[in-house]
Order: C-alpha cells, then structure tokens, then sequence
C-alpha cells in the first residue's frame, strides 16, 4: 500500500503574549496508506484537532504553519500551493467533518444547497446532475426520505441526521482522504455508534482513507488500522490498534487505558492520570509527561525521540532504551 | 404562521392606541387649553374665543374630548387646522408624498450604502480604510443634521452654484414642460436634502453592518466553508454577508423614527415640502390639530415598519419563521 | 471580571480610541470651563457700528456675529450651557430608565408586561415629536423645564436594555443565591442587580449625552429650545443662517464645536462600551 499522506515535523505556532510564541502542534509526524484509517488520539488540547487543520492549510490566524514543516499528499506538496490549486484539494482531494454539526452548517441554506454547492464548486455539472447526486448522498448516509430533506434546513433535523449531512456533503468531493475531528462527540450515545459504522462503511466502499481524531479511545478499537496518541503538541506513541492494545507502552497511554472504565474483563479501580494537562505556555522542558509520570526516567530532562518499541510500534520515551 | 401574524397584528395595534393616548394627554399637560395662546397672537373677543372653543370641542370634558378624538382619528379625521383652516387630513396629505420621496430615497441610500461600506470595513479589517472609515461614520453620526444642511446648501448651492438650495421645484419652470425636465428639477432639488439626510444616517449604519459581518465571518460555517474548497468571494458573499444582512432588515424598520426626526430639521433648512418641516411650522403656529395628525401618522408609519421588519425577518431566516 | 467603574474606566482608556475620545472631552470641558474667565464677556457688542460680522482675526479668531459679539467666547458659554442641559437631563433619564427597567425586569408577570406595553406605545413616537408636543403645549418653556422635558422623554430605552440586562442576570447563579439566602426584593434589585447593569447603563448614559447635544441644538435651531439671549449652540447656527453667505463663520463654529464635542463623546463611549462587554459575567 503506498503513502497518501505523509506528514513531517509539522509545527504550528500562535503568539503569546507572555512568551513570545507557542506551539501547540510541535513536530508531528506520521504516515498514512491507501484505504488505511489512523486515529488520532489524544485529550483536549494535545493539539490534535489544529494538526488537522494545519493539513489543509486552514489554521485561523494569527496562527501559522512554521517552515520546516512538511504535508506530501500523494506527492504534491499542500503547503507550498498557490490558493487556486489549495482550493482543488480542499473538499475535492481531503474533505473534513467537523466536530458540531449544527454550528458547521450554514442556517440559512437548505441541505440540498450546501451539498450542490460543493458539487458546483468541484465538479461541473448541469444543476439538476448536481441535485441528484445530492439525493443520491443523502441516501447513502443513511436519511430517511431523502427527496423531502433536500429542501429542509439544518435546524429542522436532529443532531444526527445533521451529521450525517455533514458527511455527504463531504463525499461530495469524493475525495481520498476523510478527516473527522471528533465526529460524535456533539451527539447522544446511541446514534454515535452509528455514525461510526456508516464512516466505516462508507470508507471501504469510496476507498478512502481516514484520519479519525478523538479523545475516546473506546472508539478507536475496531475501527482504525493504527493509532497515534498526542500530548502536548507531539505524538508520543504510534503503532497499529491491535498492538497499541495488546501491549501499550508508553507511561501517557497506559494512563489513558486505565482510566477507560472496562465492560468485560476483572472489575478494578479507575486511575485518574494525575494532574492536568499544560497549556503549551507551561509546559515542562524535556520530557513533556515527567510532571505527570509515575516513572519518570533518569534521562527525563532531556527530550526522548520516537524509538522503536516493537515492529511498528514506537513510542517518545527513554524508557523504550532500556527495553533494546 | 396566521396566528403569529395576528398577534403580531394585535401587538401594533395595542401599540398604536397607547401612542394616540399618550400624545393627546401629552398635548393637554399645559394648564388652559389649546386655544388659550391664539388670544396673545391676535386680539379677539372673548366671544369669538368662545365660539372657536365650542367649534373644537374644547368645551367638553376632557375624558369625552379624548374619545371623540380617538372615534374621529382611527376614521382618519384629525379636525382642522387652526393656522390653514382647512382639514388637517387634506394638509398631511398635500405633504405627504414629498416627504415620503426624501424619507424613502434617504432609507434606501442609507441601507444600502451603510451595509456595502461596513461589509467593506469587515472584509479589510484593521487596514487604513477600515480605521478611517470608522472615524468618518463616527463624525457623520455626530453631525447635526441642520448644520449640514446649512453648509451644504452653502458650499454646493450659494458659493458653487451646482444645486438649488430650497423648495421643492423650480417656480419659473414652465407647467407644461416636458415630463422629463420636471422630474430633472425636482431630482435637483431632492439632492441637498437626500445627501444630507443620509450622511447623517449612514454611520450608525456602517457600523452596525461592519459588527455584523466581523460575527457572521467568525462563524464556524465560514471555516467549514471554506475546508470544502469553496473560494473567498463566495464564502464572502453567499456566506457571510447573506448571514449578516438579517439585522438590518429589521434595522430597516426599526430606523423610521430616526428619518421621521431628520427630516424635521432637513425639511425646514431645504425648505422641502413636507411632513417634517409641516411639524416644525405646526409648533411655532401652535397648530394643534396639525401637530397631532402629523405625529400620529408618524406613529403609524414607525408601527407598521417594526412590523414589515418583523415580516421580513421572518420570511428571510429560516430559524425564526414560526412552523 | 470586574465590572466596576474603575476598572471600565481603565480598560476604556485602553484603547486608543478611548484615549482620543476622553481626552478630546477633557479638553472640551476645560474650554467650556475656564475660557469664559480668559475670554471677554459674550454678551459684550464690541463695535456695535462696525463691528458686526467681522471675519476671523486675532482678535476674533472665530469672528463675531450680526451683533458684534465675539463668536468664540459664545461658543465656549454655548458649550456649558448644552453640557449642563444634557448631562443633567441625562441624570434624569438614566435614573428613571434604571428604576423601570429593574421593576420590570425583576417582578416580572403582569407589572412587566404593563410597563413595557406603555413603553413600546411611547417609543412608537419619535423621541423629537414628543418634545414637539409637549413644546408646543407650553409657551416660552425655561431652561429647567426644558432639561425636565428632554429628561422625562429620554429613559424609554434605557428602561429596555436595564430590563434586557436584568432578565439575564436573573438567572445567573449569585442573583438565584442571594435570593435563597433570604434577601428582599429591594435588595435584590439594588444591591446585587444594580450594580452589574452599570457597564451597559454608564455606555448608554455616555451616548445619552451626544445625542441629547444634537437635540438641544436641534430644539433650539428651531427657536423651541434655549431661548436667547442665553448663548446655545443651536441657536448660535439659527442667528447664522440667514448671514450666510456673507458670514458662514457665526454657523460654521458652533456647527464644529458640537460636531467635535460629539464625536468625542462617541469615541470614549464605544471603548467604554467595548470594555463593558468584555467584563460581564
């Protein structure tokens, strides 16, 4: 399977009044193949949801993406394209859904006007073309009586249906890439397993790749081929879900496990990490987790590379050393 | 839908009454009656007073003198002029069209000018013409408007010689001239008033539209927009400013009392055939029954624009039409 | 964040607008103020033969009028006689719009629905109209009465965004504290309420100011508001009207003169009004 996405040393920094800069995505790195799903994980400002923007070039200023960084989508260079050309990738080559659909969605246009628009603006196509291949996605996420919600707005639908719309307007583009920021976090329990399950399927029949972001880790298994955990700006462990597992290795993820309540399996406490996670002006020079490690290694002070733990599987932890 | 428009209905009548009530007492707080100051004008006799009073109804009590108002107003019967003597529903009715051609040019100026250059000011936030375009709305809101009248009528009419400087049309101009010309000299004559009436306007409304758009681009349906590949200028226009323009149509609406007052003072500096200067030639002749008829119809007028403002908010914004 | 007056006031000056408008105002006031002492008595017909409508000169930098009297020392008494009306009338207006706002807002029901019924038919006629009315049923109004009128028709709006305010804070958690805690409704109202409306009152109060500036000059262009011979700018720009073209400095001056007082209330009121909303809770 070759590279659709390869992402190198990415680094997006905002200014800080009190120290200059910061930079809350801080030399990302990984990889992505053909029909392959990653999942991004990590808690709330780790920065996973900016390195998703930052892919497509859509960090909100004063924000921006430090030279140095490399986005390669399947050879073309995204952060050097000029807007015309930026514009053809965005909806059209890598599509996002977001994580609130009803903020996401224009009030004021019908269903059937956002996902046309999108048509039109990658595709030309004669009106009537556009609005049935509306009908036809609509259909294909899973909204009952499509032909009536062409023509409804989105706050006439439920959270749900709503999402779903944000999903076909993004294969609208058929693009190759999906990304999802966080796709069920804004909704009730039961409808998130099936919005799941309808990315899943719709990955496979489309042949996309996905880069699923979340924080809920229950989500991940099953359904992302490989797993890279955040914190603090860097990724610090990466390697395929079943791995990730069987055996996670890295002080943060093993915290995560343990604080993921188990519905099989011997019933035993919860542990809370401790602490709470910096603000990128406050974080710890070095290792970024030591303040809140139950290990802390020897070497701390220093900040670990990524280092290889199994066959696909590294982790940034010095502790992965003492293992070779 | 129906139900909604009825109360609305309902609400602006309410609304109407009140004002009818609270201006008759308004007018009658004055010790002595409305006829009391005619004696200081022009010596009468007692007699004749009298007869004027009984001819007003001023001899009733005041609680009947108010419901045969209101009976008479609501048929659209505001009693007689005391300064003209004629019917005060013929008079208001001479002026109304020359004021309703200033106000509504002067509306549509407004609106229209104030949301293009505020959804400008958004677009190039912070920049040079943003800052002075603030300072300069700024300014046009704290000018008064008789003053500017004045300097205008000065500058462009009297030193420059480019427009006339009063009136409604030129009086030498023959009556049977062609259709085109008389409407040339009367859009001649509406321009010092027009101009004068809207850059006073005009800032409030710059700045309203330019917060409007500043929120409406923050929006995350902009960024989601624009993730979908879609290019600046149709997220600018489609997205943004459709979004930001729902305010000022109630905006519309809601600025009749604004214009209503403007033109008092830019009616009479032009010396504009109409309500506004009416009003101001009202008090000065104590004309009570003028005043009142053109103040009440000014009510009316403010009513039924938060209504058709109202209306057309909900017929533009999808969320708010009532199911 | 804090939302007291000091701290307003600081962050208001914050910003550069802010700045400009305060001290454009502060320069303004010490014109209006201690001019008067500097400059000769307004009332003064320095050449009554020919000394009528002079140019600007060094001696009369802003010329004098059609009786001879010097235009800048009437402008500066024209500037305490507007700034007195309009932030006395303000007072006023504030103080009532405050009071019905707060008994609306907090009782509620049908004492709410009354009060705002009786204002929406009162704002249905134009602030102006009303004055026109009431002017005109009396004759010769003098100052006091007229600061009174203009005040007693000035607090309708004010009312609204107090009652907006009030509603809103009503649910916040302190409001429904105090109230489990056993306060009165008095107290409630004046203690707790009162004081976290300030940010948006003080705004209004300021933009009350200007435009009660533009209104009494209005009134008065018309003849119906200070009466002569008491220096106003208003009427100031009537006595120039009909000299205008041979004269247009007796309008001209008072014109800018309320142009640059409002303007400057204006300024320092949007960064006031910028930094009240960046404060509520």
């Amino acid at each position: 399977m070759s590279s659709l996405l390869e992402v190198r040393d990415l680094r997006v920094s905002f200014p800080d009044r009190a120290t200059g800069a910061v930079q809350p995505v801080d030399g990302v790195s990984f990889e992505l193949a053909r029909g392959e799903t990653l999942a991004l994980v990590g808690e709330s400002g780790c920065g996973k949801s900016l390195s998703a923007l930052a892919l497509l070039r859509l960090i909100p200023p004063p924000g921006r993406i430090e030279s140095g960084s490399a986005v390669v989508l399947d050879g073309t260079d995204v952060l050097a394209l000029e807007d015309k050309a930026l514009r053809k990738v965005r909806g059209r080559r890598v599509a996002m859904i977001f994580q609130d659909p009803m903020t996401s969605l224009n009030p004021v246009f019908t269903v059937g006007d956002q996902i046309t628009e999108v048509v039109h603006a990658h595709f030309k196509v004669p009106k009537q073309e556009a609005r049935d291949r509306a009908l036809k996605l609509l259909n294909e996420v899973g909204i009952p009586d499509a032909a009536t919600r062409l023509d409804a707005y989105p706050h006439q639908l439920s959270g749900g249906m709503r999402q779903r719309v944000m999903i076909a307007i993004a294969l609208a583009g058929e693009p190759e890439l999906l990304i999802a920021d966080e796709p069920t976090t804004a909704l009730d329990v039961t409808v998130q397993a099936q919005i799941l399950e309808l990315l899943d399927q719709l990955r496979a029949t489309h042949g996309m790749s996905m880069l699923l972001i979340t924080h809920d880790l229950g989500i991940v298994a099953g359904r992302a081929d490989r797993v890279a955990v955040m914190y603090a700006g860097q990724i610090v462990e990466q390697a395929s879900t079943a791995a990730l597992f069987a055996k996670p290795s890295h002080p943060y993820t093993q915290g995560l496990f343990a604080s993921v309540p188990r519905l099989t399996g011997p019933v035993g406490h919860l542990m809370p990490i401790p602490g709470t996670v910096p603000p990128p002006s406050a974080w710890p020079s070095g290792c970024r987790f030591r303040t809140r490690c139950p290990i802390v290694h020897a070497r701390s002070a220093e900040m670990p590379p990524m280092l290889q733990v199994g066959p696909d599987h590294s982790m940034r932890c010095w502790l992965a050393e003492d293992q070779q | 839908m129906a139900r909604w428009l009825a109360r609305r209905l309902l609400h602006a009548v309410l609304t109407v009454a009140i004002a009818i009530t609270l201006a008759f007492f308004l007018m009658r707080l004055a010790p002595g009656d409305p006829l009391s100051r005619l004696g200081d004008e022009r010596p009468m006799p007692a007699s004749e007073l009298a007869g004027l009073r009984a001819r007003y109804g001023l001899d009733q009590p005041l609680l009947a003198q108010y419901t045969t108002f209101v009976a008479a107003a609501v048929g659209g019967d505001f009693g007689r002029s005391i300064h003209y003597g004629r019917p005060v529903r013929e008079i208001i009715l001479d002026r109304l069209p020359a004021s309703l051609l200033l106000g509504g040019g002067a509306l549509l100026l407004t609106m229209l000018g104030g949301a293009l250059l505020g959804a400008l000011q958004a677009l190039r936030r912070d920049s040079l013409l943003d800052r002075t375009a603030g300072v300069v709305s700024l300014a046009a809101y704290a000018t008064p408007s008789f003053w500017l009248g004045l300097v205008l009528a000065w500058l462009v009419g009297i030193e420059w010689r480019l427009l006339p400087v009063g009136g409604f049309r030129d009086p030498l101009l023959a009556a049977d001239a062609s259709w085109m010309l008389q409407v040339a000299d009367v859009l001649r004559h509406l321009a010092l008033p027009l101009l004068t009436l809207t850059i006073v306007s005009i800032g409030a409304v710059m700045r309203y539209q330019r917060t409007a758009m500043l929120e409406a681009l923050a929006q995350p349906f902009v960024a989601a927009a624009r993730a979908r590949g879609l290019s600046e200028r149709r997220i600018r226009w489609r997205h943004a400013l459709r979004t930001s323009l729902f305010p000022i149509v109630t905006l519309l609406g809601l600025w009749l009392p604004v214009l209503a007052a403007g033109s008092v003072f830019v009616e009479s500096v032009f010396a504009w055939p109409g309500l506004g200067s009416l009003a101001a030639e009202a008090v000065g002749t104590r004309d009570y029954p003028l005043l009142m008829g053109v103040t009440l119809l000014v009510a009316v007028l403010v009513v039924l624009g938060g209504l058709l403002a109202d209306i057309a908010y909900a017929a533009l914004d999808p969320r708010v039409r009532p199911a | 964040m804090n939302v007291s007056a000091p701290s307003l006031l600081r962050r208001a000056m914050g910003v550069a607008n802010g700045r400009a408008g305060a001290v454009a105002l502060l320069a303004i006031a010490l014109f209006a103020l201690a001019a008067p002492l500097a400059l000769p008595d307004p009332a003064i017909q320095f050449d009554i033969v020919d000394g009528a409508l002079l140019p600007p000169s060094v001696m009369h930098p802003f010329g004098t009028d059609h009786l001879s009297r010097d235009v800048l020392s009437r402008v500066a008494n024209g500037a305490r006689i507007s700034l007195a009306v309009a932030v006395i009338a303000v007072a006023l207006s504030i103080t009532l719009g405050a009071v019905v706002g707060l008994v609306a807002g907090f009782f509620g029901g049908a004492v709410d629905t009354i009060l705002m019924r009786a204002v929406d038919g009162a704002m249905a006629i134009p602030r102006l109209f009303l004055l026109l009315l009431l002017v005109a049923a009396w004759d010769r109004l003098p100052l006091a009465a007229l600061i009174l009128v203009i005040g007693a028709t000035g607090w309708l709006g004010t009312s609204r965004l107090v009652r907006a305010e009030v509603l809103r804070l009503r649910e916040v958690e302190f409001i429904r504290s105090a109230q489990a805690l056993g306060a009165g409704a008095r107290r409630v109202m004046f203690r707790h309420l009162l004081p976290n409306t300030l940010g948006p009152l003080s705004v209004a109060a300021m933009l009350g100011v200007g435009d009660v500036i533009l209104l009494e000059a209005g009134l008065s262009f018309l003849g119906l508001g200070v009466r002569p011979p008491t220096p106003s700018w208003g009427g100031m720009i009537l006595d120039g009207k009909d000299v205008l073209q041979a004269a247009p400095w007796v309008s001209l001056f008072p014109g800018l003169a309320i142009v640059a007082t409002v303007l400057a209330i204006n300024l320092f009121g949007e960064a006031l009004r910028r930094a009240a909303d960046s404060g509520s809770p």
